[in-house]
Parts: C-alpha cells; structure tokens; sequence
C-alpha cells in the first residue's frame, strides 16, 4: 500500500546515510543544526548504555553457571571495539551501575568486521560458533529461558516504577510529593511556544511544571539566539531531547535510553498531530498575528490525542520505532476480494478508503496517484484505537482533519465507523446469498496453522471503516457507502474472516519456525514501509512472581490481574528497550552494520538488514548465536513466503 | 430497532442537532439517551458523532437522527453543515459555568438567524448533579434559587427566563444521574409539529442520499408506511 520510498526515507534515510556532518563530541555548544542530520553526536550520547562485556557480576546472577561466558566475552572485547571505530563512542552513562537489565546487553559480535557482507551466513558457520563443552551442556537446559527471566522484577534498574508510569499526579497531595512523583516519570514530552507559554505537558498540570516551561524556554532560546539551536543534552541518567518546529519547542526528556534520532521522531509524530489538528498555515498565521498567543485554547481536546501518542512511544511502539504500519494477515485472495468489494461500493466523493483492525490495517482503497503515508496512518489510527475520544461516542464519526504528509495546508473530512462487538454475523454469513469466500481461493494451503496469541493489550477485533474524502459535505455519501460496504462484508463472509484474522492475532515464533529458539521478532518490509511482529507472548503464569523482589512479595495468590498488567508492560518495555537499542546501533550514523548480535545477562539479541528487510530477534540469555541466526534465517524466510499475506502490497487502486 | 411490527405507529425521521460549549454534556447527555450509560471523564469529541435513538410516543415514533457536535472553538465554522435542515436543537450549557450559558445564548441566536424557521430548540442546564438540588430526585426545575454553598453558578430562574424569552424549551439535566435526560428528548418529540414532520422529508432527502430507498416508498404515503420506515433501518 503505502509504496512511496519516500516516506521511508524521511525517517530512515538520515539515519542511514553518512551525512558529512561528523561533529566532535559535545562541546560546550551542541552542533550546528543541519536539516536533515540528526548529526552522530545525538545518537552517541543517546546509545544506551551497551556496558561493554559480560562482567563476573553479570555471570554470577545467571540461573546456570556458563562456562562459556568467558570464551564469550574475549570475542566480546574485539567486537565492542567496532562501534568506538565506527564514529559513536558509547558513553557509559549509568549512575545506577550494573544492577539495570534490559539495557545492559554485551556487544558480542558485530558482524561487519568480518570481511564480505557475510550477513547471516557469517554468524552460523567459522570460529564464533565453535562452542564449548560446557556450552553445549549448557545448551541442553537452556532452550526453555525466556528473555528477562533471570531480572528480578522489584529490582532498581532503569525501569523500577516503570508500572506507575502512567499513573495521574494527584491533585490532592503536597506539591513537594507531586513535584516527586513528576520528577520520578522516564519520560516527559513538552510542547511550548517560542515565546515560552506553555502548550502541552505530558505529566503534571502547568502549575506545577510552568517553571520547568520557562528554564527550557529559557536555554533553547539562549542557543537559538546565537544561532545555533540546541538538539539535547544529557543530565544525569535523564537524556533531554530537543526539536524546534517553527514557533513551537518540543521537548522530550527520556530515562528510557532511546536515541535522539528515535525520540525526534515521536517529537515529530506530537508535531504531526499538532498540525493534523491546526494546519500548517493556521499555525503560522496564529503566531504571526500574534506571538504571545496561548495555543492551548485553539488545540482544546487535543490532548488526549498528544497523550496517547506520547504513551504509546513510552510504553514502546514498534510502528513508529520502524516508521512502518502493520497489517492484518489475510490470504492474498482474501485480500484482493476485499479490496474489489471496496472499490465495487466507493463513493464519487471518496479519496482514501480503510479498513482496520484493532489498529493493523486490513485493506485500503486509494487514487493512482496518490499514496497514504505511515506517518498520517499513525494519526488516524492513535485517535481511533488508542484515545478513546471516537470508539466511546458511539455511532459514526464525521472527523475534520489535516494529514500533514499528504497536505499540511487543508482539512480532509474523515467518516467513521466501527463494526458492533458482537460476532453475530457468524450464520447469516454461513448460510444467504452468496457462498463465504474460504472455499477454492488461491492455492496457498493453509499451512499456518499458528497457535494464537489471545489478545494482547490492543482490542484486536474491533473493526473501522475509515473513509476520507476532501468534501465536507460528504457524510452522507460516504455513509451510504459504509452501509453497502458493510452489508456486503457481512453476506460475503468477509467481516467474519476479518474478525476471525484479528481474534487469531499476532502469530507465536513456534507456529513459523518450529524449534526456533527465538521468542520474539520484529519483521519489517522496507519496500513497503509495513512490519509484523510475533505475539507479545506473555510468559506462562509460573513466570510472573516467580521472581524473588527483594522489597515487596506478593503472595502468588495476589498475583492479580493488576500485577499481570504491570508485569506485561514492563516485559513490553524490555522488550522494546531492546529493539530500540539494536535499532539505533543498525542505524546509527557510518555505522554500515548489516549484522549484529547482542548478548546480555537477560536476552541475546539479533538484527539483520539487508536491502528489502529489516529483522530484529530476540531469545533467552543462553541462547547461541548459531541458533539465533538460524531462527532468524527461518523467520526471514516466512515473512518472504508470506509476505503476500502480511503486507499489503499496492492496494485497490482506482 | 424494529419493535413496530405489533405497532404499526407512524414513525418519522427528526434531524436534531446539540450545541454548545466544550465540556457541558452533549456527548453524556446523548450517550445517557441512546444507551443510557454515563462515562466519568470522557473524552473530548472530535469532530461530530451522528447517532439515532427512537423515541415511542402515544401515536407516533420519532426516530431521532442526533448530530453531537464538538464544542471547541475551532469546530465552530462547521456548525451550519449540522444544524441546516435540522428540525430540533439542543443547546447545552453548565449549570456550573456561567460562560457556557452566554456562549448557549450565542448558539440560541445563531440558530434563530441560520437554521431552519421552525426549528425546535431545547435550553439545557446540565450537570444538575454538581448542585444541591440535583441528584435527581424531582426538585430541580423549580426554586432552585434558594441554594447554598452548591456548585451551580447559574440560577434556574436566570436561564429559564431567557427560555421563555426566546421561546425555548427549557430543562436542567443530569448526565450522570440521567435525571431529566428522556424528558428533553421527548419533550422536543413532542413539540415538533405534525407538518413538519411530513415537510422535513424534502429538505432531508436531498442531503440524505443514504435514505433514498425508503424515501421513496415513503412519498406517497408517509403515514402507512411509516412502519417500514423504522424497520429499514
């Protein structure tokens, strides 16, 4: 669908790219802003914390004593010395010390010094994978440890309280508790006007985090001043990253240890929804005419729409850490039956049409000439699936909104509207008119049979239909096309397949490659700027408090829902701190790196780019590095056999 | 949506639009009506959201088609596309914030200049249950004057003079407790006069596409086939 290069390489290409702006490290006076270079000095001081070899300490806290750790860590020690050469020192910045987890992965091999590309290959054959007696003893136990598991829950690392992270200030407490709760957030976006009237803040209400406002104000306009704007300096374990839109500063402050490249763009996406809502030029004109003007009163009721956003990059998005969308997996025929049953309904007035589940896309309509963006896609789809602004009004939706990727200066009118809970549309689909589709489609047998993942955090089956057209007079007209639209869905057996797609979920690592060591993975197409992703499985239940915290024990009976919530969070994040780190040293500035594998004392991990793709894996602390290439060669090969099915490839063009 | 088989009660279509201010009630109110529940801190609405409820009256169905529009001020150029053809309005403020009751005033005049001449229009106090006389229990329409130390800010008298003044309908509600909420909505059923019912299908023809099918039917006849009418959709 969204095929433009483009939009890939808005996000990618400046990470990628060598830009000729190697500054020295931060001086006193951060570089000289270029506009598309995110410049390596950011993403130097933003790596996380990559502490360079596995230390004794590290071994000592593994469940099984690993004798081959050591063997690992001389490899370690010539690996590690690859990034320092490749242009971004990774400064150790982590007053906590060893005790963080998910953060603390080893650098165990980077692939790029070996000579010819060697990708996968490299990493399954010749020396580094000659193992030790004792790893392969090892080995035999070892297949069954799940990434994480050997952290300890209530431990102090760098996500202790990261459960109450989206907890409200209360109101009510002393300013000095509230000031310390603010201050004990990991992340914080800020949004405030050039003349330093605070617009948005993530955490807090403005009488508690004016003053903050005006000091921020007060140094980003000290270096705009001297023409050399600020893009982020480090303050403590606090990385404060800084983007400047015209009028507005956006502020972001992580714990989290992202890159800046990665936090400039969930500063972007907040940018981006700031003009979805305004426009570009309402923007301008709004501060031309007056500089002093207080924006929160024009964004009213955006909020909610900035807050999702933010706490959907917090809690860890892989569609925006990829700057990709993911997509329903349907069979190509299936697929294609929707899309001609969309396009067989559309309205004259219509521009783009969707169809999306629990926020994965199922099927889009759209002008030959005309492509949708990741970046509006995200927009559309936090408001519908993450805020709850639309889904809990009921009915349908009449949406006046900008799309800054595809025009920042106009309003498109969106229609909404989402499918009934209820699969009630189960025997009529059955039995009347026509016959459900499943029977005789294209030969590609059935062979997934995948065991599912129930539900992760998302509400996966609910479904919208989405139509965008530039006529705000259009309700109606894209109304009655819903309603043909969906009554045929309903007859065709399509809305059961797509409800039924959307209960099955993300798929486990074990339904695509059987044997495969890895737990989880992350898939991106880079032509089609679209990604898949395995489930989040949760851990088995045993896996929950089977940790020992030192400081607060629940009894395993109050293991309750609540605690299983914060607990798939946390492994939510870990998970993610993961990929942003393998991500940020893939992409980082002359880094060139086609492989690289990453071991831990809690998870090794993989990633792998290569022209048309991009994976990133992860699996338990002992598991090989072999076998890690080998899953992930075993992945790369589904996603290229499926790819069909998982992406949308052009969509239905009119 | 189609109890009128034993019925067959004439049934017609009402374009019936709330405005107001951001933040009084229109989306808790029509969430009250149509699914009677209430949400605590809800979010703000984006754009517009179009329902529709059925309101049963002793001889006839009202099928209600609701446009809750957002109240924030940069939704406001949108409002004409709502409210044009509309046979009813609700124009909502806060019983707890007198601004909302001027900004209800500016939407009062905007719909007495602009919308439709016989459009029936409904003043609503909301949030009765943030005053001492709310809570729903039946005092809240009258002497409401006298309270103490309660959040309300506008006095029942205040807002139901300029009603009457302005010929409105005029009621305060509760969301939350859902105190006084079906009243509004059939005390508009009520007034909305027989003849505009049966005119209203003109104008809303030509910006209902959607509803050609039954309007055809309906032309000839729009009180027999009223029953289909409901049943079709």
């Amino acid at each position: 669908m969204p095929r433009e290069a483009d939009a890939e390489s808005n996000n990618d290409t400046s990470k990628v790219n060598p830009s000729p702006s190697p500054s020295p490290p931060p001086p006193p006076l951060p570089p000289r802003r270029k506009l598309s270079s995110e410049g390596p000095i950011q993403v130097a001081t933003a790596r996380p914390t990559p502490t360079t070899a596995v230390t004794p300490i590290d071994i000592s806290t593994l469940s099984f004593p690993d004798g081959s750790r050591g063997t690992f860590s001389t490899n370690a020690a010539q690996g590690v010395s690859t990034p320092a050469a490749s242009g971004y020192a990774t400064p150790v910045r982590d007053p906590i010390g060893a005790g963080d987890f998910s953060d603390s992965m080893s650098v165990m091999s980077l692939a790029p010094t070996l000579p010819p590309p060697g990708d996968l290959a490299s990493l399954v054959a010749g020396d580094l994978t000659r193992k030790s007696r004792a790893w392969n003893l090892l080995r035999s136990q070892a297949e069954t440890a799940e990434p994480f598991e050997s952290i300890e829950l209530g431990a102090p690392g760098e996500l202790a309280g990261f459960e109450r992270e989206f907890d409200e200030i209360p109101d009510d407490a002393s300013d000095d508790t509230r000031l310390a709760i603010w201050k004990s957030k990991m992340k914080h976006y800020m949004i405030l006007s050039s003349a330093g009237k605070p617009i948005y803040s993530r955490h807090g209400d403005l009488s508690l985090v004016n003053g903050y406002m005006g000091v921020v104000q007060t140094i980003i306009s000290f270096y705009e001043g001297a023409n050399n704007p600020l893009l982020g300096f480090t303050a403590g374990n606090a990385r404060f990253v800084i983007a400047i839109k015209g009028p507005l500063y956006f502020v972001a402050v992580s714990k989290l240890g992202e890159s800046d490249t990665q936090i400039r763009s969930q500063l972007e996406a907040l940018y981006m929804q700031i003009l979805s809502t305004l426009t570009l030029p309402t923007l301008k004109n709004i501060f031309v005419n007056r500089p002093s003007t207080d924006l929160r009163k024009p964004l009213e009721g955006t909020e909610s729409l900035l807050s999702s956003l933010a706490d959907s990059f917090t809690k860890g998005s892989p569609s925006t850490l990829l700057s990709g969308l993911e997509c329903l997996r349907l069979r190509k025929s299936h697929r294609h039956a929707l899309n001609n049953i969309f396009l067989k309904n559309r309205s004259e007035k219509l521009l783009y049409g969707l169809i999306v589940a629990g926020g994965k896309l199922v099927s889009v309509i759209r002008p030959r000439k005309h492509s949708l963006h990741p970046s509006d896609l995200q927009l559309i789809f936090n408001m519908l699936f993450e805020s709850g602004g639309i889904k809990s009004g009921g009915g349908e939706s009449w949406i006046p909104l900008c799309l800054p990727a595809f025009n920042n200066s106009g309003y498109l009118y969106m229609y909404v509207s989402f499918f009934d809970g209820e699969p009630a549309e189960g025997p009529s689909a059955e039995g009347d008119q026509q016959r459900p589709v499943s029977p005789g489609n294209d030969g590609d047998g059935d062979g997934d049979g995948d065991g599912d993942d129930r539900n992760e955090d998302e509400d996966e089956d609910e479904i919208a239909i989405i139509l965008i057209s530039p006529d705000k007079e259009s309700f109606y007209d894209l109304k009655e096309m819903r309603d043909k639209l969906a009554s045929q869905l309903t007859k065709t057996g399509h809305l059961a397949l797509i409800r039924a797609a959307a209960r099955h979920g993300r798929p486990q690592v074990q339904a695509i490659a059987p044997g495969a060591q890895i737990s989880h993975f992350l898939y991106k197409s880079r032509a089609n700027v679209q990604f898949c992703m395995s489930a989040l499985a949760s851990p088995p239940p045993s896996h929950h408090h089977h940790h020992h915290p030192p400081d607060h024990t629940p009894p395993a009976a109050t293991a309750t829902a609540a605690a299983a919530a914060a607990d798939q969070l946390l492994t939510r994040r870990r998970l993610m701190s993961l990929y942003h780190e393998l991500h940020a040293t893939m992409h980082a500035k002359h880094a060139h790196l086609r492989v690289l594998h990453a071991a831990g004392a809690d998870a090794a991990s993989l990633a792998w780019i290569t022209p048309v793709a991009e994976l990133y894996c992860v699996a338990g602390p002992h598991v090989s590095r072999a076998a890690m290439a080998q899953g992930a060669a075993r992945v790369a090969q589904w996603a290229r056999r499926e790819e069909e099915r998982l992406f949308i490839i052009g969509g239905g063009v009119f | 949506m189609a109890d009128s088989g034993n019925a067959p009660k004439p049934s017609s279509s009402v374009k019936l639009v709330l405005l107001g201010e951001a933040a009084v009630g229109k989306s808790s109110l029509v969430l009250r009506f149509v699914n009677n529940d209430f949400q605590e801190n809800k979010e703000p609405t984006i754009g517009a959201a179009f329902l529709t409820q059925k309101c049963n009256l002793p001889t006839r169905t009202i099928k209600f088609e609701i446009w809750d529009t957002a109240g924030q001020e940069r939704f406001a150029s949108l409002a004409p596309m709502y409210y044009r053809n509309a046979q009813a309005a609700l124009v909502v403020y806060d019983l707890t914030k007198p601004t909302s009751l001027i900004k209800a005033k500016h939407w009062v005049a905007e719909l007495q200049r602009q919308a439709s001449p016989g459009i029936v229009i409904s003043l609503v106090g909301n949030k009765l249950d943030l005053t001492n006389d709310g809570a729903g229990d039946g005092g809240g329409e009258e002497g409401a004057a006298e309270d103490s130390g309660d959040a309300r800010k506008v006095t029942t008298e205040e807002a139901k003079t300029y009603a009457e003044d302005e010929g409105l309908l005029f009621f305060e509600t509760s969301a939350k407790t859902g105190y006084n909420v079906t009243e509004v909505f059939t005390a508009i059923a009520n007034s909305i006069p027989e003849t505009s019912l049966k005119t209203a299908r003109g104008p809303n023809a030509s910006h209902a596409p959607s509803r050609t099918e039954e309007q055809r039917v309906n032309l000839n006849g729009p009180r027999d086939s009223g029953a289909k009418d409901s049943c079709a959709c």
